[in-house]
């Protein structure tokens, strides 16, 4: 019988073989395990501010338009918590009226991002169509689990954090316009001085100190609920149980966290 | 002329190359090697090599340091983003020093605002009670959120203001901490506004809410908890417009068990503007 170890081979055995192969192996991708080890020690350890770790969250909101009266201090609250540019087409979250129309029209306005509320009492009704419903709808960025503007960015400064929300590295930013161009809510815009991409942060700087966003803590009915999306006692999955949920253009597949109840279907 | 590879070749070069006394040998043939290059090979891959360098050192020039240790980000814009001034201070902060206030706001209508909402971002003022805040005492203020909107959800209190008092400031009236109207609403139409006036214009106009509602008096002091009655059948409707119905000869006639029995009246006719084609 011949042996199948071929004669030329340098004569090493084929345990021994195995056993350099995987010492050799395991030489190899210490250094890579160690670093990545150690990356994520120093990931789960991040914490901002006071003990805030991120991992431990996952933010969203729930918006009820039921409640929503229309009066705006959401928007203004934001303006001034975030210091947003004054001029009336700049917003990070602003109010919306739709009136909808016997006919089928739709009419959305909002002026000034209803940041004086919405004065004029009555609607003058358009060749005597007759409104036959007519609210109020918040919005705000969705911080998208799938974020069109994140894909888009050229130089990674617009990211997604761990606990979810979507941000903006003003410093880093080109002002190149790709994510104001992306995102489909219309959520981004050019800051006019600094020409730099802004948005919405859901108040990142005062989540990690334990406070709500300032539309949230502003809004005079609890239209706006903010909280925890992955645990279960929290104001928003509870209101996610007791709503039927939607959210804005689904079919984009961008996975919004800004979950609307009461959600009309000619809301786009 | 065939290569030919003859791995003890190999193996003595290596051994060789390594040893030290070859490297000065080397180093020398290294020289004679570059000097008998072409000269324009020489100098393109002077060049080439500069090319290939260049977009290293640039990249890493402008790739900050911090990039990419938690995501495909810069690490230190968090840090730039949450340094942020904040200016709302939230509701908590103000129970410290006006516990009295807050004490009559508690249990009030406006429970569910916070101070800030109407006193402005106050966080300085926390930390500094120098810093005065506004007290928006303005008639104006208030309608903000009470106009009369037909957009605004059914149950919200809204009043006309041009017709509301129009004299006096809302707060000679109303206690804007704890704004009890100052006698109980007397009619639905401070909440249903919307409902009100649409019912004003429909065929159903003298017909009282409270014919269909059977309202507590409790309801319109604490409307969430204690809600009227809602009518649950056609027989109700029915008691006005069925055939044999014993009422004015006015109203309209329908067999109610003829027309359309599969459904109840209100989900054809809209009960505070019926709508006959
Ligand atoms: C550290 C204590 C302190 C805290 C905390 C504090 N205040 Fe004050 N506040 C004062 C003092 C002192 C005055 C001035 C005395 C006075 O006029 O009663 C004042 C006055 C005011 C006034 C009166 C303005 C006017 O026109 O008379 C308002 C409104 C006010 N505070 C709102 C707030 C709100 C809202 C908060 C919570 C965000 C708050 N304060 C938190 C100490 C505080
Ligand atoms: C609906 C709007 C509104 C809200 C909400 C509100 N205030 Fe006021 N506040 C006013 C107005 C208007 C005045 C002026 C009253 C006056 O001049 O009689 C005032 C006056 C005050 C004053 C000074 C006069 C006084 O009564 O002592 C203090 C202090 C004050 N508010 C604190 C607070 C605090 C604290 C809260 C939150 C618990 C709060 N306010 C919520 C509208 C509001
Ligand atoms: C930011 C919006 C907002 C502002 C500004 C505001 N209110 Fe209100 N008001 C509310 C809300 C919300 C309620 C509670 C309604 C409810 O219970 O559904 C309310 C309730 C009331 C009620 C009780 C009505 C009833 O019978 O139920 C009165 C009266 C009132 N407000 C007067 C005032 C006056 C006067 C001012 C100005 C000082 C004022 N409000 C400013 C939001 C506001
Ligand atoms: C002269 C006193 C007076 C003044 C000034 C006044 N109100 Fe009233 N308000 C009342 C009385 C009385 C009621 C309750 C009876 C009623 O329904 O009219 C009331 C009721 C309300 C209600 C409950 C809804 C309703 O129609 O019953 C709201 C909201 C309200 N007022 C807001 C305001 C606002 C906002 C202002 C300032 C623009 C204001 N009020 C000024 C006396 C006043
Ligand atoms: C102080 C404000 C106020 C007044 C006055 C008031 N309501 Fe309401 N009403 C409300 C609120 C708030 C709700 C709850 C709305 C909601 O939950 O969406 C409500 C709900 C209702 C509902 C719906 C109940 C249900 O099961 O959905 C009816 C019907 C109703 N009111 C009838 C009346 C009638 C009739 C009157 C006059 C006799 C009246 N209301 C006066 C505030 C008021
Ligand atoms: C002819 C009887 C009738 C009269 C009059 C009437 N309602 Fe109703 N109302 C109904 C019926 C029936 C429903 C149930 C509709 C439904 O469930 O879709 C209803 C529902 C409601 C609701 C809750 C649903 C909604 O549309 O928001 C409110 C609030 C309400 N009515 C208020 C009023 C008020 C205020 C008045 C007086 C201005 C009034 N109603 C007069 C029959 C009436
Ligand atoms: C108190 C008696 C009464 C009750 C209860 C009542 N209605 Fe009426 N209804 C009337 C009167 C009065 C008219 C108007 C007759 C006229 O002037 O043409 C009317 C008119 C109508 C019309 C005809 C409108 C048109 O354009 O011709 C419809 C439809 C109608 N009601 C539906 C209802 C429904 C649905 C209900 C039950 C929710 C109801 N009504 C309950 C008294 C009543
Ligand atoms: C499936 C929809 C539907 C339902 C449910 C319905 N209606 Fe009608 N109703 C109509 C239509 C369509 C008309 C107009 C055409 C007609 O006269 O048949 C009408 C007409 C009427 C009229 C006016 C008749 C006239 O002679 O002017 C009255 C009154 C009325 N309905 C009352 C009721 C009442 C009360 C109920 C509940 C018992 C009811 N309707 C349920 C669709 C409906």
């Amino acid at each position: 019988m011949k042996k199948w170890q071929s004669e030329n081979a340098n004569g090493m055995k084929r345990r021994k073989f195995i056993k350099n192969i995987l010492f050799s192996l395991a030489a190899l991708t210490t250094p890579a395990v160690l670093s990545a080890q150690e990356a994520l020690k120093k990931l789960q350890t991040w914490i901002i501010g006071e003990d805030y770790n991120p991992f431990e969250h996952y933010w969203g909101m729930g918006i009820d338009i039921n409640k929503c009266i229309g009066c705006g201090k959401c928007a203004d609250a934001c303006k001034k918590e975030n210091d947003v540019p004054k001029a009336p087409f700049f917003f990070r979250t602003w109010v919306e009226r739709y009136r909808i129309f016997k006919s089928g029209k739709t009419f959305v306005d909002s002026p000034n991002g209803a940041i004086n509320g919405f004065r004029k009492p009555y609607y003058e009704s358009e060749d005597k169509d007759k409104v036959i419903r007519s609210f109020f709808v918040p919005k705000i960025c969705n911080h998208c689990d799938n974020p069109p503007c994140v894909q888009v960015c050229p130089v990674g400064a617009t990211f997604k954090t761990p606990d979810g929300v979507v941000l903006v590295d003003g410093d880093y930013c080109i002002g190149c316009r790709y994510c104001i161009q992306a995102c489909p809510y219309g959520a981004r815009f050019l800051h006019p001085e600094k020409r730099t991409a802004e948005k919405c942060t859901f108040c990142y700087h005062r989540v990690v100190k334990g406070l709500v966003p300032a539309c949230v803590e502003i809004c005079p009915t609890q239209t706006r609920i903010f909280g925890e999306i992955k645990k279960k006692a929290s104001p928003l999955m509870r209101f996610m149980r007791k709503h039927k949920i939607g959210v804005l253009k689904p079919s984009l597949n961008t996975e919004p966290k800004v979950y609307y109840a009461n959600l009309d279907m000619e809301v786009r | 002329m065939k290569f030919k590879f003859n791995p003890d070749d190999l193996k003595s070069l290596v051994k060789k190359s390594f040893s030290s006394d070859n490297i000065n040998k080397r180093r020398q043939s290294m020289k004679f090697f570059w000097k008998n290059l072409p000269e324009q090979i020489r100098r393109l891959s002077v060049v080439a090599v500069i090319l290939f360098a260049l977009p290293l050192v640039v990249r890493q020039l402008l790739i900050p340091t911090d990039f990419g240790k938690y995501g495909h980000y810069r690490a230190s814009a968090l840090d730039e983003i949450v340094s942020q001034e904040i200016h709302y201070a939230g509701r908590e902060l103000c129970n410290e020093c006006h516990d009295d206030v807050v004490e009559v706001k508690y249990n009030g209508y406006h429970k569910t605002l916070t101070c800030e909402v109407c006193h402005g971002p106050a966080f300085a003022h926390t930390e500094d009670d120098a810093i005065e805040l506004e007290a928006p005492r303005k008639r104006s203020y208030c309608p903000t959120c009470h106009e009369y909107l037909p957009s605004r959800p059914s149950g919200f209190p809204q009043i006309i203001s041009a017709r509301h008092n129009s004299r006096k400031a809302c707060i000679k009236c109303h206690d804007p901490h704890d704004p009890k109207p100052p006698e109980t609403p007397r009619e639905c139409k401070a909440c249903h506004a919307e409902i009100s006036y649409t019912k004003a214009v429909s065929k159903h106009v003298d017909i009282p809410c409270t014919r269909c509602h059977q309202t507590p008096e409790e309801h319109k002091i604490r409307p969430r908890e204690v809600l009227p009655s809602k009518p649950h059948n056609r027989e109700f409707c029915g008691s006005c417009h069925a055939l044999d119905a014993e009422s004015s000869e006015d109203i309209p006639r329908i067999d109610l068990f003829e027309h359309e029995r599969r459904y109840n009246c209100w989900q054809c006719h809209y009960p505070h503007l019926p709508e006959a084609n």
